[in-house]
């Protein structure tokens, strides 16, 4: 018993550090969670997190008869595979170039410039975005006019829109992305080269055997953790972007909660809508850092 | 390599070059574009003329902006948050990460705080369950709405976390046996030994708050109390989704020239951004590989 108070005393200040911390997490992340309680229920904003009347599934229910949802899902899902594979692809062939440049001035110039967007809100390149497509002063239609082509409304056009946000989503981050490519790509011990180099490789044979086989299994990882965005859209980039006119293919989950609640105030259908998301990202998340954990190894702690 | 000087080679070279030229390009034209703009005066910038250089050149954008006085506002608004932010968020970083960077022998419940604050990175209760525990907290309208939700940042603590225990062992053991007690060796020893890590990290927070846009919007009823993100996103892009439906309004627009007031606005919101990035920099590159890639 005396053992058990010493060591309870010796380990008081880490609970004392860690307490603060936990309140804030308790109240303002717990708290919340412990609210999705209002996914099942008739919810009125006057009668507290538990004072309105239970109805079970029925928000869901509703939810899922709505045409929208599914279209919304299928809005969600479709857009961020697509971000996915473009934000895996564009930064390991960025990288594979600057790992090619020679001149140590030009290659760091030019990672200054492509991290840059990474550092500025959906807002800030929001703005440009919508002034850069404009159909009537654009700088894109400007270059559209000089190849002869008609301009577009990109940001008005159902059809554009989710590669829009495909494209200006490996705008903002794809320089930001390499950071983790080029670090591996360092981390390749240079004496394999030099027995490829013995071997009669040449540096197109070098990339293929050494390179690429060396960076492989960030590659994997980075692949690996990227499932659990399955469902992330990005909805600070979509708020930012859409309208109504292209609701029908650029309305995803996070835009769709935030309307079903702010705009016509169902918060318990806009709540289910959520839980039905965290849910789902709940498992892609476990799985993919298990798989992670598994195959390579990764740890987040 | 002396001899790999082939044709195919420098062939290769050049269109590497180029082809970096060019995606360094893309990410810098559409920024020189929107400066441009704001320098130039209406006439230039409705006739079209205004592509990579100030035309017409005129501060008249800046003088309207920073005489309207929700934008100044707001702007304050912004200060206060990040410096709140800035003193709880890294006390509270540090206060958590040290504890939890201890191993399990010396900390037993270490594995179970880890959990407690993992789970909420893998699941969380969503957008309205949270606005619902503001509102019933009180806290709509006030400035702590932007503030405390957040003030745990757990991604930023797993990365100090394990730049602490990256430290050498030997230098807290000395402490702890010298009668140094668990807050002083914190304060004393590893706070100064990790001031990379933690200067990196008030930076992440700087730019994130400053940034922050959405909590704005929806926890503050009124637009007086409003930070300059929100401010901003209110007056760049809600006023142009109405624009887009409305094509009478488009050329209303082009008269009144809005848009040299937009781009000045988009200009001095990534001010900050663009002055504390330089040494952003020089640290994140450290902070991202200390985090993510491991063996």
């Amino acid at each position: 018993m005396l053992w058990f108070r010493k060591r309870w005393k010796a380990e008081l200040p880490f609970h004392m550090m860690a307490l603060p911390s936990v309140v804030f997490v308790l109240v303002f992340c717990y708290g919340p969670m412990a609210g999705v309680s209002i996914a099942f229920q008739q919810f009125v904003p006057t009668s507290g997190l538990f004072g309105s009347e239970w109805i079970g599934l029925d928000n869901f229910q509703y939810l899922f008869s709505m045409p929208d949802t599914k279209r919304v899902i299928f809005n969600t899902v479709y857009i961020a595979v697509m971000k996915m594979i473009a934000g895996l692809v564009m930064p390991i062939f960025i990288a594979l170039l600057l790992n090619e440049i020679g001149k140590k001035a030009f290659k760091r110039t030019v990672q200054t410039v492509i991290y840059m967007p990474h550092f500025l809100s959906w807002v800030i390149l929001g703005g440009i975005v919508i002034d850069v497509l404009s159909p009537n002063y654009g700088l894109v239609g400007d270059l559209m006019d000089w190849f002869g082509l008609p301009r577009v409304f990109f940001l008005g056009n159902e059809n554009w829109f989710p590669y829009i946000l495909v494209s200006t989503d490996v705008w903002k981050e794809f320089g930001f992305g390499t950071i983790v490519f080029l670090a591996a790509l360092t981390g390749i011990n240079p004496a394999l080269y030099e027995s490829a180099v013995i071997d009669g490789a040449g540096r197109w044979k070098q990339t293929l055997y050494v390179t690429l086989p060396g960076i492989l299994p960030i590659v994997v990882l980075m692949g690996t953790l990227s499932l659990g965005n399955v469902l992330n859209a990005g909805f600070d980039q979509v708020f930012n972007l859409y309208n109504p006119t292209v609701y029908s293919t650029g309305d995803i989950l996070d835009t769709y909660v935030y309307r079903m609640g702010f705009e016509n105030l169902q918060f318990g259908v806009a709540t289910a809508v959520g839980l039905f998301k965290s849910a789902v990202s709940f498992v892609l998340i476990s799985v993919s850092y298990l798989l992670a954990y598994r195959f390579a190894n990764y740890r987040i702690f | 390599m002396v001899q790999q000087k082939s044709l195919g080679r420098s062939i290769f070279v050049g269109l590497n070059y180029f082809l970096l030229s060019i995606m360094s390009a893309l990410c810098l034209i559409p920024l020189i574009n929107v400066l441009a703009v704001s320098f130039s005066s209406s006439y230039a910038i409705s006739s079209g003329m205004v592509k990579l250089w100030p035309v017409e050149f005129t501060l008249r954008s800046y003088r309207h902006v920073a005489s309207k006085s929700e934008f100044l506002h707001s702007m304050l608004i912004a200060f206060e948050r990040v410096g709140l932010a800035l003193v709880i968020s890294m006390t509270l970083t540090i206060l958590l990460a040290y504890p939890l960077s201890r191993e399990a022998s010396q900390f037993r419940f270490r594995t179970g705080y880890v959990w407690f604050f993992v789970f909420t990175m893998l699941f969380s209760g969503g957008l309205i369950p949270s606005y619902i525990v503001i509102r019933n907290l009180g806290m709509l309208d006030s400035i702590w709405s932007l503030v405390l939700p957040g003030a745990v940042p757990i991604f930023n603590v797993i990365l100090l976390l394990n730049f602490f225990r990256s430290l050498p062992k030997e230098l807290l053991e000395a402490s702890l046996i010298d009668g140094a007690g668990q807050w002083q060796t914190l304060w004393r020893i590893v706070v100064p030994l990790s001031v990379p890590a933690i200067a990196t990290l008030t930076l992440f927070v700087i730019v994130g708050h400053w940034n922050e846009w959405f909590h704005g919007l929806i926890y503050m009823n009124s637009p007086d109390h409003y930070p300059l993100a929100s401010y901003l996103q209110t007056v760049i892009i809600r006023r142009d989704l109405s624009l887009l439906t409305d094509p009478a309004e488009i050329s209303n627009m082009t008269k009144l020239n809005d848009r040299g007031l937009k781009s000045a606005q988009i200009f001095l919101g990534a001010l900050p951004v663009f002055l504390i990035y330089p040494f952003l920099q020089r640290f994140f590159i450290s902070g991202i590989v200390m985090g993510s890639v491991k063996e």
